[in-house]
């Protein structure tokens, strides 16, 4: 079953697009995206795009890493063996430091990429805008808007007339099927 | 006096024939490109490499380089078999090419991650030519490196109980007070996250690959590895907050890896490795080391796959610049140990340096003082930082002269132990030499397969800082 997936169109100057993204949002839509290249700067608050919880899972994923490796050490060398090696005390934090630091940043590391992805909603092989060929330009020399046609304000006229206003070329509804 | 402060002033904005202040120094400076390339054009340039097939040359030298990882695997094998009696370590020097070996590539990885974190938090711009090549460089050379520790124990497939946070048979742990387990966490942490961040960094070029695949297995692959990733901003959005976070813990985990390297001798009771010197020394050699190598092949591949009009001269002397920087601190680390040695007053400790400029390895001291101390100096001329054939024969130098640096400090502590009696020399046998030479050739195929396989430049990265790719209200 063939189903719409929205409206679509290109940009090729970035400052056109932001100009865009900021008239698309006062003109209420918000399931809207720019689709580029490289990321622009300036775009996410043009779009108004929320910033990111990402900082604090990374954040919290070195604590737990931290707290990790130092009940690792702690628990391996004074309780579940207690051994004494060159008159050493069973557990003190100064040698403690370097795993401690390690596994605080492979924490983080891990949480901030898998964070990174699930947030984003991939790994998802599939994507509305696919097959279009605008969408394969985008990760080549294009700036392609897609307005999503579950917004709210969606209407297939009204949409393509205000993004062809903006300045977008070759607007169009695209189609995709629904498996 | 007023030609002086005029020529001050241009020199200071890196320009000829001067400018008026007015300009912005990104409009003056350099160009980071040769021509004015279009977004298309970086697309092309990189992609072209992965679609095309590969040259003769390519087939050769592949065929060399994993003829001699080969080669290296068999002698790892006859060493697992039969013992590593096979090697020249001998009573004094248990250390000997197997730990220098060791120290050697994980220096060697160390580039990659200053490029790709240190210099985005310092914004240096000039760094997305090279940094995807020289993050592979410190993947494929980290691996390299594990070989050695796991190798050298001997029995490696009990190491896991020595290495990791097992209980063995006797229901006993790993000593975590030993930096030698440190040293296990930071090298595994350190692959890991660079692996990650280069695979980060991976992911959007791939998804161009994706979209221009004509042959349907190719694109399925290229779909598999790039994850869906559809280039919209508010992916894009988090993408550069994780990236930022990346290169913010990988900045002082860089710098941590070596430290922690270093506290393998440093925190040892040996004369000539129990300095506090060590951890920033061997730093500062770790990035010397890295930049020496990853000039020696980015030279090759720019040349090789057409790159010129991306890395350019400005980046070869930029690189030249950070070699030559750290270059002088590994030098001054030198006079230092020197220094601090006769001011120690321990008669152990003036011992060592001495024996170690003057005694039987006096050859190999100087072979590395002078790779690593006097050649570079070359660099103080700016003619010389932009000649790529000069160049390329200094990181050369740079790359046998700290193989030597790690050889020094191992072999030469330990040869002459406190007692006469217990004096040794090591000799390499034919095993040391066919297991060191099969990590190069493992390290150089890896190289090989990445240059033709995977985008060899971060096509995204290079898109948004070329001329007018930003909004212009946003330039700085």
């Amino acid at each position: 079953m063939k189903k719409t997936a929205g409206v679509t169109g290109l940009f090729h100057d970035p400052d056109q697009v932001l100009k865009a993204a900021a008239e698309i949002r006062r003109a209420g839509y918000r399931k809207f995206d720019f689709h580029t290249p490289y990321p622009l700067h300036g775009l996410d608050d043009a779009m108004g795009v929320k910033r990111t919880v990402l900082p604090w899972i990374s954040l919290g994923a070195g604590i737990v890493g931290a707290a990790v490796a130092t009940h690792l050490q702690w628990w391996t060398g004074a309780v579940d063996y207690p051994l004494v090696i060159g008159g050493k005390p069973l557990f003190a934090f100064e040698p403690s430091i370097p795993i401690i630091f390690e596994l605080t940043v492979l924490f983080c590391a891990i949480a901030t990429v898998v964070g990174m992805f699930a947030l984003n909603g991939l790994p998802r092989w599939f994507s509305k805008w696919q097959d279009d060929p605008h969408f394969v330009r985008s990760m080549d020399d294009a700036f392609v808007v897609t307005v999503d046609a579950d917004d709210a304000q969606y209407d297939a006229g009204k949409t393509r007339t205000l993004l062809e206003s903006l300045g977008a070329e070759q607007v169009r509804e695209v189609e995709y099927e629904d498996q | 006096m007023k030609n002086v402060t005029d020529r001050h002033r241009q020199d200071s904005w890196d320009v000829e024939g001067g400018g008026s202040l007015a300009v912005s120094p990104d409009e003056i400076r350099e160009p980071l490109f040769e021509g004015t390339p279009g977004l298309r054009d970086v697309t092309e340039t990189v992609s072209g490499v992965v679609e095309g097939k590969p040259t003769k040359l390519w087939y050769a030298t592949i065929t060399l380089t994993s003829g001699l990882a080969a080669w290296g695997i068999l002698t790892i094998l006859y060493t697992v078999v039969t013992g590593i009696g096979v090697w020249g370590n001998n009573q004094p020097i248990g250390w000997a090419w197997d730990i220098t070996n060791f120290v050697f590539w994980i220096g060697i990885g160390h580039a990659g991650t200053l490029i790709s974190a240190i210099l985005f938090l310092f914004r240096q711009k000039w760094r997305t030519a090279i940094n995807r090549a020289a993050e592979a460089m410190t993947i494929f050379a980290v691996i390299c490196a594990l070989i050695f520790p796991i190798i050298h124990t001997g029995r490696p497939w009990v190491a896991v109980y020595w290495l990791l946070p097992l209980p063995n048979q006797m229901e006993m742990w790993v000593n975590f007070r030993s930096p030698l387990l440190w040293d296990v966490f930071a090298v595994s942490t350190y692959f890991t996250v660079s692996a990650m961040f280069w695979y980060v960094g991976l992911v959007p070029d791939m998804a161009t690959l994706r979209n221009r695949a004509k042959n349907v297995f190719v694109k399925r692959i290229w779909t598999f590895v790039s994850l869906g990733w559809t280039g919209a901003n508010r992916h894009w959005h988090r993408y550069e907050k994780a990236y930022l976070i990346l290169a913010g813990i990988s900045t002082p985990l860089v710098l941590s890896v070596h430290t922690i390297v270093s506290f393998d001798f440093a925190v040892s009771v040996i004369p000539g490795w129990h300095t506090t010197i060590f951890p920033p020394y061997f730093v500062a050699g770790a990035i010397f080391s890295g930049f020496g190598m990853v000039l020696t092949l980015m030279i090759l591949a720019r040349k090789l796959l057409n790159l010129e009009q991306f890395i350019t001269r400005k980046h070869i002397e930029n690189m030249n610049k950070v070699l030559m920087a750290t270059g002088l601190m590994v030098g001054y680390a030198y006079g230092m140990e020197f220094f601090i040695a006769w001011y120690s007053g321990n008669p152990y400790e003036r011992f060592v340096f001495i024996n170690r400029a003057f005694g039987p390895y006096s050859w190999a001291y100087w072979t590395m003082v002078t790779c690593n101390v006097f050649i570079p100096q070359l660099f103080w001329f700016k003619n010389i930082r932009r000649n790529l054939i000069i160049t390329w024969v200094i990181s050369i130098f740079v790359n046998i002269g700290m193989w030597f640096e790690r050889f020094v400090i191992i072999a030469t502590s330990l040869h002459r132990d406190f007692l006469p009696s217990s004096w040794g020399y090591f000799i390499p046998t034919w095993v040391d030499v066919s297991i060191f030479a099969g990590t190069v050739g493992l390290f150089l195929t890896l190289f090989l397969l990445f240059a033709k396989y995977i985008p060899v430049l971060a096509i995204s990265e290079v898109k948004g800082i070329l001329p007018g790719s930003q909004p212009s209200h946003t330039h700085h």
